[in-house]
């Protein structure tokens, strides 16, 4: 639904007195900070409310009028709290802006059914901002974390210097840290070795059992399924303390393989859901034909449909892969201090509270998810395109 | 046509076999060939998964330590009577002083107390008190008197010899059980039983079954001059050697607790995890104080309902603006719901501790707006509240993306039908579109409860005491305190209700459909 309604400027005492309410809103938290908010209700409220006027109807040009207004903001802004307050002012100053003209303009209106009568619309704007703020919770701890890693002190919290934003206020020295303490290192090296060496045994297995789950006939389908999804089902403490009295049992408790083996079976569920999910779509009559060219079973599956099904495979394995990565729980009860990863040493740095450290470790993971959540979507998008169905 | 091929017979493949065989015979292969792809995962998870799950099953329910350290006193406690108010008989104390000494040689004795502890408290340092005063018994004298009659007696040889004899053995039975559980042990530390000292235990052992009267036709001149001197030694009462180390032994309580548990196996951890216990008239309540487990699966249901409840709460508009959204600006808002899934867990869990903590980032902002007064900053963290923002914010993407893929099937034309013919805004949505996200809510909500019913990391982070879960305890117990079966009594039941759970899934859901990403 694109702009299919035709927009009007709306009367002033429409939008002078909503804008107002905005600003009595932002002047209530800032009175409160100054301490009377009373005060700052009034003040935000008809400053605001004569701005916006001023902007819609004193200035010819919108384009002015907006440059204007965060200008203004910005400099009282900078005059009360410097650089910070500067930029936090014209960001005010930018919304209201905008905010004025939007509604001055009738702008709101533009994209939604011309039907709809204003408490509708009043409800269609509410609920958008209501999931921009659950938007906004899920995203603002992982936005947090950033910043506060590169701290010049060891709290867990933002210092009135990195407020200020000042230089000295923020270093480097976390990740320094990182690269050069002998623990971090030895969890990161443990890490490294531990997850590629789970990812290729469950990607291998599960493959290999994917493609033997999808053919017609597999008796007691079913249950086969149930058993090979069921490490992704059972807690992880459950199988975390299973594994720990059996592996002691048999002589894996504390070693490298024990910990490997375990993390394969915990990845096996993502390989078998996302390698089945793409032969859903796997055309059968391809194999048919590459042996009624003559080829055998194993140069079909290298040949054919290997390459067709391999972006599952890769997305399965990078499932597969974070997880052994991420995976603490286990690791903590059938390794040992020589197999400490480096979640478990976040898990240990967490619960005695030691040093940001942490917080420059989590940012690198956030840019290693990153990276790999970009991967699995450029690889559903180029299976969806093999497989010929139009990506979303 | 008909005709002639009805003649024919039944049709047949090019290789002449019937089309019929020929066609069973390539199913099965097919069927095998699919098999044995499936089977080395197959075997694979068996064996690093199902495996330990079962082993830990088991091991909620085996007993096996009472059994094998006390195997001779739970052999004569079988004629004590266990509403008996009295101390049982001399006969069980002499089994039981043996294999006391025998469990206090190889440190079995504290494990043993440990685990008799769980039923009963104050056993286990019963056991370590009398596990160091029991080698210094006054059971000499019949090795003394023993020796007295032929210094051969005190040969380790003597000894090896003599129970390498099939009559000899048979003539003295406890002896020869006991100098075997003896000789194994030696064997399994690298000694050799024949060159080791003979103890005191063994010579009262050997005393025992002379008093019984079961050595008195034996071949052996040795024997039989002792067998015919034993009626006149000196004894010991080994009742009151026990009860001078600890006057505990002649309660019978203690005693009962040892015949309880004396089985192989017991259902005595699973009452224990649901606050209950053995006790001689039956099953009864454990004492007030130490009743806890009921209360925590309580509080470990009532938060994960929390946080179900919460993350359909914050899931479905968010899922439903995903869905309604011109597909450009949905994926691009998708990001923010895939960026946190795809975070690792421990990042999320300090992000929140780094938020909620009273020096935190919530607090620092409250207090600097003016609406919490510096003094009195909240406390988030170390809480229930806690443990449930930090787990909904976990899993909200567990619930988003099964509703979103449902929603997204929804045809947006079934709200503007039903407006058109006149419902309302609310009508329209809660009797045309509820009802069809409704499997998404299902799926969500049993995988967002499934999750955080065995939740461990994040509670164990951010949830302080009041905050932790069940899955909390359980660590707890296999790593701190050590009861084992405890610990495996309580996550089988939690798996019992995760694999419910699993099962109504697969039942609503179907477990193949389940999609990631």
């Amino acid at each position: 639904m694109t702009a299919l309604t035709p927009i009007s400027r709306k009367p002033v005492s429409f939008y002078v007195p909503v804008v107002a309410a905005a600003g009595a809103l932002a002047g209530l938290f800032i009175g409160t900070a100054q301490g009377s908010g009373l005060l700052g209700i009034l003040i935000g409220g008809l400053v605001i409310a004569a701005l916006a006027w001023a902007a819609t109807q004193l200035v010819p040009s919108e384009k002015a009028a907006r440059w204007g207004l965060a200008i203004l903001f910005a400099g009282g802004g900078a005059l009360l709290g410097g650089l910070p307050g500067g930029i936090v002012g014209a960001a005010f100053g930018w919304f209201f802006g905008w905010f004025s003209f939007w509604l001055y303009e009738g702008r709101y209106r533009a994209r939604i059914a011309p039907y709809l009568t204003p408490g509708q619309v009043l409800w269609h704007y509410s609920f958008r901002v209501i999931c921009g703020a659950i938007l906004i919770f899920l995203i603002t701890p992982i936005l947090v974390v950033m910043p506060l890693s590169f701290n010049a002190e060891n709290f867990f919290t933002f210092t009135p210097e990195m407020l200020r934003l000042d230089p000295a206020g923020y270093s480097l020295k976390h990740y320094r840290d990182f690269f050069t303490n002998s623990d971090w290192q030895h969890a990161l090296w443990n890490s490294v070795k531990i997850a590629p060496a789970a990812t290729i045994l469950s990607v291998s297995f599960g493959t290999l059992a994917a493609i033997g789950l999808s053919s017609e006939h597999v008796p007691f389908r079913r249950s086969i399924m149930a058993i090979l999804i069921s490490p992704m089902i059972v807690p992880l403490i459950i199988s975390a303390a299973g594994m720990y009295f059996f592996y002691s049992r048999i002589g894996l408790q504390g070693t490298y393989i024990g910990v490997v083996l375990a993390h394969a079976a915990l990845g096996i569920p993502f390989v078998i859901i996302t390698v089945t999910a793409t032969l859903v779509g796997f055309d059968r009559s391809l194999t048919r034909a590459a042996a009624n060219m003559g080829a055998d079973p194993v140069t079909t599956f290298f040949r054919v449909q290997m390459p067709l099904i391999m972006p599952g495979v890769i997305s399965g394995g990078l499932f597969a892969f974070i997880t052994s990565f991420d995976e603490v729980v286990v690791v903590l009860f059938v390794g040992s201090a020589g197999q400490k990863t480096l979640p478990w040493q976040m898990f240990t740095g967490l619960r005695e509270q030691i040093s940001p450290t942490i917080l420059a470790v989590a940012t690198i993971l956030v840019g290693i998810s990153i990276a790999l959540l970009a991967t699995v979507e450029l690889l559903r998008r180029r299976s969806e395109r093999l497989r010929g169905m139009s990506p979303s | 046509m008909s005709d002639t091929e009805a003649q024919a017979g039944p049709v047949l493949a090019a290789d002449g076999t019937p089309l019929k065989r020929s066609l069973a015979r390539a199913l099965r292969m097919q069927k095998l060939r699919a098999l044995a792809l499936i089977a080395p995962l197959l075997i694979f998870v068996l064996i690093t998964f199902i495996a330990p799950i079962t082993d830990m099953l088991l091991r909620s329910v085996k007993n096996e330590i009472v059994v094998d350290v006390l195997p001779e006193t739970v052999a004569q406690l079988q004629s004590w009577d266990v509403d008996s108010t009295a101390p049982p008989s001399e006969a069980v104390f002499s089994a039981f002083y043996i294999d006391m000494v025998l469990a206090e040689e190889q440190k079995l004795h504290t494990r043993l107390g440990t685990r008799l502890n769980y039923e009963k408290t104050g056993l286990s340092s019963l056991f370590r008190k009398t596990g160091r005063r029991v080698g210094r018994f006054d059971t000499d004298v019949y090795t003394d008197q023993i020796v007295a009659l032929d210094p051969a007696w005190k040969e380790p040889a003597t000894w090896a010899a003599m129970m390498a004899d099939k009559a000899d053995r048979g003539a003295l039975p406890l002896t020869a059980r006991t100098w075997d559980r003896w000789a194994d042990y030696l064997n399994s530390e690298g000694k050799d039983p024949a060159k080791t000292k003979v103890e005191d235990f063994l010579f009262t052992a050997l005393y025992l079954d002379l008093a019984a009267g079961n050595a008195k036709s034996v071949a052996d001149p040795r024997i039989a001059a002792a067998a015919a001197a034993a009626p006149g030694f000196e004894t010991v009462d080994i009742r009151s050697q026990f009860a001078k180390a600890d006057k505990d032994w002649l309660d019978p309580a203690v005693w009962q607790t040892i015949k309880i548990f004396s089985s192989r196996f017991t259902n005595g951890y699973f009452l224990n995890a649901v606050d209950l216990q053995k006790g001689p008239d039956g099953i009864e309540p454990r004492p007030e104080s130490q009743q806890i487990y009921l209360m925590l699966f309580k509080r470990t249901l009532f938060m994960s309902l929390v946080i179900t409840g919460s993350c359909i709460l914050l899931g479905y508009p968010v899922a439903w603006i995903l869905a309604n959204l011109p597909s450009r600006t949905a994926n691009l808002l998708m990001i923010l719901v895939l960026l946190p899934f795809w975070t690792s867990l421990l990042v999320r869990t300090s992000a929140w501790k780094v938020m909620l903590q009273q020096q935190g980032v919530i607090n620092d902002v409250l207090v600097w707006l003016g609406i919490v007064d510096d003094a009195h900053r909240l406390v988030m963290i170390n809480n229930q509240f806690g443990t449930i923002v930090a787990m909904t914010h976990i899993l909200l993407p567990f619930m988003i993306l099964p509703l979103y893929s449902v929603m997204q099937t929804i045809p947006p034309s079934y709200l503007r039908a039903a407006k058109s013919l006149g419902a309302t805004n609310w009508t329209a949505f809660w009797r045309v579109y509820f009802p069809q996200s409704v499997p998404g809510i299902g799926a969500g909500s049993i995988l967002v409860f499934i999750l955080a019913i065995g939740y461990y990391i994040t509670p164990e982070i951010v949830g302080g005491t009041t905050g932790t879960f069940i899955s909390n305890r359980i660590a707890y117990h296999i790593s701190s305190s050590l009861n084992w079966g405890l610990g495996a009594a309580l996550g089988s039941i939690l798996l019992g209700v995760v694999l419910l759970l699993y099962w109504i899934y697969d039942k609503i859901v179907g477990i193949d459909n389940v999609k990631l990403g």
